[in-house]
């Protein structure tokens, strides 16, 4: 009898995943999904501990160390979701990523002995597959969190592509050797831990900030598939669907961000910006940018029809979100329609300044996707950049070898005027030349976004 | 080639339920808006957290005096359920910031 019990337990979990991953897909039920799969976890969970029988009929026991464990993991694991600032969630996920992906690979290591020791090579593959699988990706993730967190730089050395290459085939080779000579002694199973970790490190390591969340998306489908391989050892029918359902919607996910981005997976892997020293020996012919006035910017915009603000990650670094939405009120009091245009890869992550702008209370419908947002450009009286760079960066369509090329962008260039808001000529992130600042219906605004924007709502307002 | 079929077909259910989650993981995720490509990426991290179950049970299953099946398996259990609790909250506080206001 509890043997179905738990049964039926593991079959709602793994329908709630389902269910929950589906409605994670849809604004309006996106938070119900969220909870529905919570819950189904914590059913599997309880489930798992109460009725749980083994091949002896064995009820699960060290209950103390389990509930310990679980409690310890629990409160660190929601303070530290509670307590970290919106503008740390994407490292936050690559962190408990990577807490995933080293409990796969621990299992492993300790089930290694028993399944080489019982069991014929096939499932002594898995389990090694789920070590090398679990551990690239939480030493990789780490190294992400650590990117995102702004603690590591990108490391790239000659030969990198190389390198990395040899030492995952090496790492494969040993696991090999495990496999066809299982050796319970733990000395080559440890080193063959110790290449997966690095691997993971190297693996991540040359990759540009920029590209972060599509690899910790590439990270969290292996954590799923590392997740499935433990599953498969113990014959445990939810481990395998909520691994292999990470594992798949995660690979497509991933396949989807770089699609934004209209960049191939092997050009991020690999890539890291080779077009970077191209780009510079290209358009060498600049011209010079206008600036405009603080007090010409102020009557510009409260005497236009529409203005459309471009968000990048200047204004999340500047934290001056709460200022533009000031601006906004500002001109809409005036009669001005305010309109957000948010490109796909704006900012650190996708969602990055939805998030932002919704935490400054910034109305939802007024954050307009990149077709719509373009759609309504050339009816704009003025345009807005704040901090944005690369995603209104012309090059993109016309210079085929700028490593953004091929791009789709925000075309500003549509509107009347474009006011475009950074702190100094400097390129951005991607770190090439942007020639919408010579066009010439472009004006400069140089200063750090918070204190101009505020300078500006002042100036707007005694208009 | 044969050992391999055999393998599999050992453990045909199994094989058979990887085969309809890879389609059935497809099919949830199309048509996802880029703006919630990250939460749905939070919300599929809390999942694979599912492997908290594989380190109960190893814990539940450790010997006594096996210190280090005790200790890795206590760590592997404080990992998978920082993945789970961590990757819930985490996902409901993006999504929170998606509430329309009235």
């Amino acid at each position: 009898m509890q043997s179905i019990i738990l049964w039926i337990s593991y079959i709602v979990g793994s329908i709630t995943f389902i269910i929950g991953l589906k409605q994670l897909s849809h604004p309006e039920t996106a938070r119900r999904g969220n909870l529905v799969a919570a819950a189904g976890m914590t059913i599997a969970i309880l489930a798992t501990m109460l009725f749980y029988k083994d091949e002896n009929g064995n009820h699960l026991h060290n209950f103390g160390w389990i509930f310990g464990g679980i409690i310890i993991g629990s409160v660190v694991g929601w303070m530290a979701a509670k307590r970290v600032k919106m503008t740390a969630m994407p490292q936050m996920v690559s962190l408990f990523n990577g807490m995933g992906g080293a409990c796969a690979a621990i299992i492993s290591i300790i089930e290694y002995p028993h399944m080489a020791i019982m069991h014929e090579w096939n499932i002594v593959a898995v389990t090694l597959a789920g070590l090398l699988i679990g551990g690239t990706s939480f030493a990789g993730s780490m190294i992400a969190f650590g990117k995102l967190n702004g603690n590591i730089g990108d490391k790239v050395f000659p030969a990198q592509t190389i390198i990395n290459l040899l030492l995952l085939i090496a790492t494969i080779g040993v696991g090999i050797y495990l496999t066809l000579l299982p050796d319970t002694n733990m000395t080559v199973l440890l080193i063959m831990a110790l290449m997966t970790l690095t691997y993971g490190v190297m693996f991540v390591l040359p990759i540009g900030g920029a590209d972060m969340p599509v690899v910790i998306s590439l990270l969290n489908s292996f954590t799923g598939v590392a997740a499935a391989c433990a599953g498969f050892i113990y014959q445990n029918q939810i481990m395998l669907t909520g691994g292999i359902l990470v594992g798949s919607a995660g690979t497509i996910l991933t396949i989807l961000m770089c699609r934004a981005m209209n960049r191939s997976l092997l050009n991020v892997i690999i890539g890291n910006f080779g077009g970077k020293a191209k780009g510079a020996a290209g358009e060498k012919e600049k011209g010079t940018v206008k600036e405009i006035s603080l007090s010409d910017a102020a009557v510009l915009l409260s005497y236009s029809k529409k203005v459309m603000v471009v968000p990048g990650y200047g204004l999340a670094v500047a934290q001056a979100q709460h200022t533009v939405h000031e601006l906004e009120k500002t001109l809409e009091d005036k009669g001005v329609e305010v309109k957000y245009a948010i490109h796909p890869v704006a900012g650190r992550m996708p969602g990055h300044m939805n998030v932002l702008l919704a935490e400054a209370d910034v109305p939802y419908e007024k954050l307009l996707e990149m077709e719509n947002a373009n759609d309504e450009f050339p009816t704009a009286d003025a345009v807005i950049v704040v901090g944005a760079n690369d995603v209104v960066n012309p090059a993109a369509k016309t210079d085929p070898s700028s490593p953004i090329y091929g791009m789709p962008i925000l075309d500003v260039e549509q509107a009347h005027n474009v006011i475009v808001m950074k702190r100094s000529m400097n390129p951005g992130y991607a770190g090439i030349e942007n020639q919408l600042f010579y066009e010439p219906k472009t004006r400069m605004l140089f200063g750090d976004a918070k204190a101009t924007l505020q300078k500006l709502v002042s100036e707007v307002k005694a208009n | 080639m044969n050992d391999l079929l055999n393998f599999l077909f050992l453990h045909k259910e199994m094989v058979f339920i990887i085969i309809l989650s890879v389609f059935l993981g497809i099919e949830v995720i199309s048509h996802v808006p880029t703006v919630l490509h990250t939460p749905l990426m939070s919300g599929a991290n809390a999942i694979h957290g599912v492997v908290i179950i594989g380190a109960i049970l190893v814990m539940g299953s450790a010997e006594p005096g096996n210190y280090l099946a005790l200790i890795l398996g206590f760590l592997s259990v404080i990992l998978g359920t920082l993945n789970v609790v961590g990757g819930f909250v985490v996902t409901d506080r993006m999504l929170e910031m998606f509430k329309k206001k009235k």
